[in-house]
């Protein structure tokens, strides 16, 4: 289905998962450490990365943040601890969504299906042209988005968030709408991946993120897509 | 001030000290003005009678050998005029000087006195207020034989004390009011001595409270080597003792929680090895010689429940380490309970029967409110009997959930125990499926929301009811 790159520093773990992900069906390239895993994606060009957070030599965060530097890789964390402050930390590196430890194998398999749909979905449906927002031009046939000309390298996380905002500016989406519309999260999601994939999509798209005009916070409830 | 209060702050140390310095300086004062008064008082009086008797004896001792006996009226009115003073002279009780003071006034028992006396008598008398000081002399004279006998001839006279009492009264003032002056010095006195005793002693009480709401580490300045200075000296060893012997059960209960926890997430790594491939097992257990499958199957089934526990204890262990956090989100209550239900495959029906009133809102953390509500449909499933009842009201500021089934209901001495760890409501099932941390958990996670879980027995089954704050304001977080 996919080909992973399964980053993951204990070696029972890394061989249980990588046998439960290639009976899902998926191509797994398993690594033992985040400079070996770098040399693979280099080697391999993977759909998505599995990553460990604890990791000897450079840790999960690292190894995160230098692939994202790289490109727009979907990545999924394990969180051994599932302690907020990982969490929080994995997502600000730039981690599209994660999964705590021990690790259920139907849950990855889920999540990674999650994520590459959603660089997908978008096309079947959609024949507008593309829409000018202020100086964004979203493109949603060729899943492209430009500002001022320029093209703006997004996640499919980011992308997805953006195309589902934006579909019908003004409204009001609450965290967890937007968890079950973009990461196909059960009842249970994590509303903070909303949070840093909104802060990631500020940064790329807003003028100041800090006062951002694309996509605003309502105070106490959720987003909206703005009207510059 | 409240009647109670100012009961307790009249049997304090400091009124009581006030009060015996008080009365010790009254009693000094009164005694030695009383004293004062009574000697200034004697000296004044005796001082008028003195010289009012030694004047009229040298008067008589002129005058009287120009008498004869017995003495014509005229003699008797010269001999009172010759007196200086409002002297009456008498003449064996019958004839009398008719200037001078009326006799009946003159005391009886001074008279009788008088009458069987050679030598002079006084009397001091008070006439309606006014002190009077009566004299009478009666007169001896030396006849021809030389023998001295009474002459008959008496004198009275009677002096008016009343300026010397005015002296007196004064002076009586004046004592009493130097005593008076005293006792404000008195209580200043004592106050400062009062506060001298009391500092010590309240930094004692402020002291002993901090240390029992848990300051172990409070200590006291020793001040001097009296009696209070040993009583802070044997509190600070006290306290000493108690925050090392205090300090010493923590650590080894720190220890213990750690050494679970450490435990807990050591078993994590290779059960997530594990977990990974209890799948695997499980799907190809078919093709697996009959032995080998039961084996397989055992080994998976097994693995998940030790991988459960283990999720278990780290929660807990979290809970121990403080290191729970609340992440607090609006709530619909009744669509959030619906989805823990249904996500672990329990729909209402005929065994399960939901009451759960919509448009109800909360604050408080989703996970944490799936994880209760999961405890406690899970438990009432498994140990109870059907139907299980699953209630949401609004009671005040709280909600309140109240989970029932109509099993045999738990034993009353169990009642309370059914939260601690590892408590296994009925002993004949040493296993169940559940970690034996569900309801502990379930109620860390209440307590954590500034709510509770209480279990009851309804009479025809058990009861476990939820209640939480509706509104979590977020300063009252820890």
């Amino acid at each position: 289905m996919a080909v992973v790159l399964l980053v993951e520093d204990d070696a029972a773990v890394r061989e249980g998962l990588e046998l439960a992900l290639r009976r899902q069906g998926h191509v797994v390239h398993a690594a033992g450490s985040g400079e070996l895993g770098l040399e693979i994606l280099a080697a391999n060009q993977p759909d998505i990365v599995v990553l460990d957070l604890m990791l000897p030599g450079i840790d999960g965060f690292e190894t995160c943040r230098r692939i994202r530097a790289g490109g727009d890789l979907p990545i999924i964390m394990l969180t051994a601890r599932s302690d907020d402050f990982d969490i929080v930390a994995g997502l600000e590196a730039g981690a599209d969504d994660y999964v705590g430890k021990p690790v259920e194998p139907r849950v990855l398999d889920a999540r990674i299906r999650a994520v590459l749909r959603r660089v997908g979905s978008e096309r079947a449906d959609d024949k507008s042209g593309p829409e000018t927002h202020g100086d964004l031009l979203i493109d949603r046939a060729a899943m492209q988005v430009s500002k001022r000309g320029r093209t703006v390298s997004l996640t499919p996380t980011e992308l997805k968030l953006l195309l589902e905002l934006s579909r019908t500016p003004g409204q009001v989406y609450s965290r967890q709408q937007i968890l079950s519309a973009v990461w196909d999260h059960d009842y249970l999601g994590d509303s903070r991946l909303v949070d840093a994939c909104v802060q990631r999509l500020r940064s790329k798209i807003e003028d100041v993120p800090a006062k951002p005009v694309y996509v605003v916070t309502v105070r106490g409830f959720g987003y909206r897509f703005g009207r510059p | 001030m409240s009647p109670l209060r100012l009961r307790s702050w009249l049997s304090g140390l400091r009124p009581r000290l006030v009060a015996s310095f008080a009365v010790v300086t009254i009693l000094a004062a009164g005694a030695a003005a009383a004293a004062g008064y009574s000697i200034a008082r004697t000296t004044i009086l005796k001082g008028v009678q003195d010289q009012t008797v030694l004047q009229l004896r040298d008067q008589i001792n002129i005058y009287l050998p120009t008498m004869t006996l017995p003495p014509s009226q005229a003699a008797l009115d010269g001999f009172a005029r010759s007196l200086t003073g409002d002297v009456v002279a008498v003449y064996q009780g019958a004839s009398r000087s008719r200037t001078g003071i009326d006799l009946t006034s003159v005391p009886a028992q001074l008279r009788r006195e008088v009458a069987t006396s050679d030598r002079m008598r006084f009397m001091r008398v008070d006439e309606g207020g006014t002190p009077v000081f009566y004299a009478g002399i009666p007169i001896v004279m030396q006849g021809a034989d030389g023998v001295v006998k009474p002459s008959g001839l008496e004198v009275y006279t009677r002096v008016s004390l009343t300026s010397q009492q005015a002296a007196i009264d004064e002076l009586a003032t004046w004592a009493w009011r130097t005593a008076a002056l005293a006792l404000p010095f008195a209580v200043a006195l004592a106050l400062l001595a009062a506060r001298q005793v009391l500092r010590p002693v309240r930094a004692l009480n402020t002291a002993a409270g901090q240390l029992g709401r848990g300051r172990l580490d409070v200590r006291l300045q020793v001040k001097g080597s009296d009696e209070l200075a040993q009583l802070v000296t044997t509190f600070n060893n006290t306290a000493a003792e108690l925050e090392r012997t205090v300090g010493t059960l923590q650590s080894m209960e720190a220890d213990a929680r750690r050494f679970v926890a450490d435990v807990s997430h050591e078993l994590r790594t290779p059960l997530a090895a594990m977990n990974a491939v209890t799948d695997v097992l499980d799907e190809d257990a078919g093709q697996l010689p009959p032995d080998t499958a039961v084996a397989a199957r055992l080994v998976s089934s097994e693995t998940r429940r030790l991988t459960r526990l283990v999720q278990d204890l780290v929660e807990i262990s979290r809970f121990d380490a403080g290191r729970a956090e609340l992440r607090l989100e609006e709530v619909d209550l009744a669509t959030a309970i619906t989805d823990s239900l249904t996500a672990r495959g329990w729909t209402p029906g005929v065994d399960l029967r939901t009451e759960l009133p919509p448009g109800i809102f909360a604050t408080l953390d989703r996970r944490r409110l799936d994880l209760v509500v999961a405890n406690l449909v899970g438990n009432a499933l498994r140990h109870g009997a059907p139907p299980v009842e699953v209630r949401l009201r609004v009671e005040g500021g709280d909600i309140v959930l109240e989970v029932t089934d109509h099993g045999p209901g738990i034993r009353e001495d169990m009642l309370t125990q059914v939260f601690d760890r590892f408590t296994k409501a009925d002993t004949a099932r040493a296993r169940s499926e559940g970690s034996g941390l569900g309801l502990s958990l379930a109620r860390e996670n209440a307590r954590l929301h500034g709510g509770d879980i209480l279990a009851a027995n309804t009479g025809s089954g058990a009861r476990f009811t939820l209640r939480l704050p509706r509104y979590h304001r977020i300063k009252e977080l820890r």
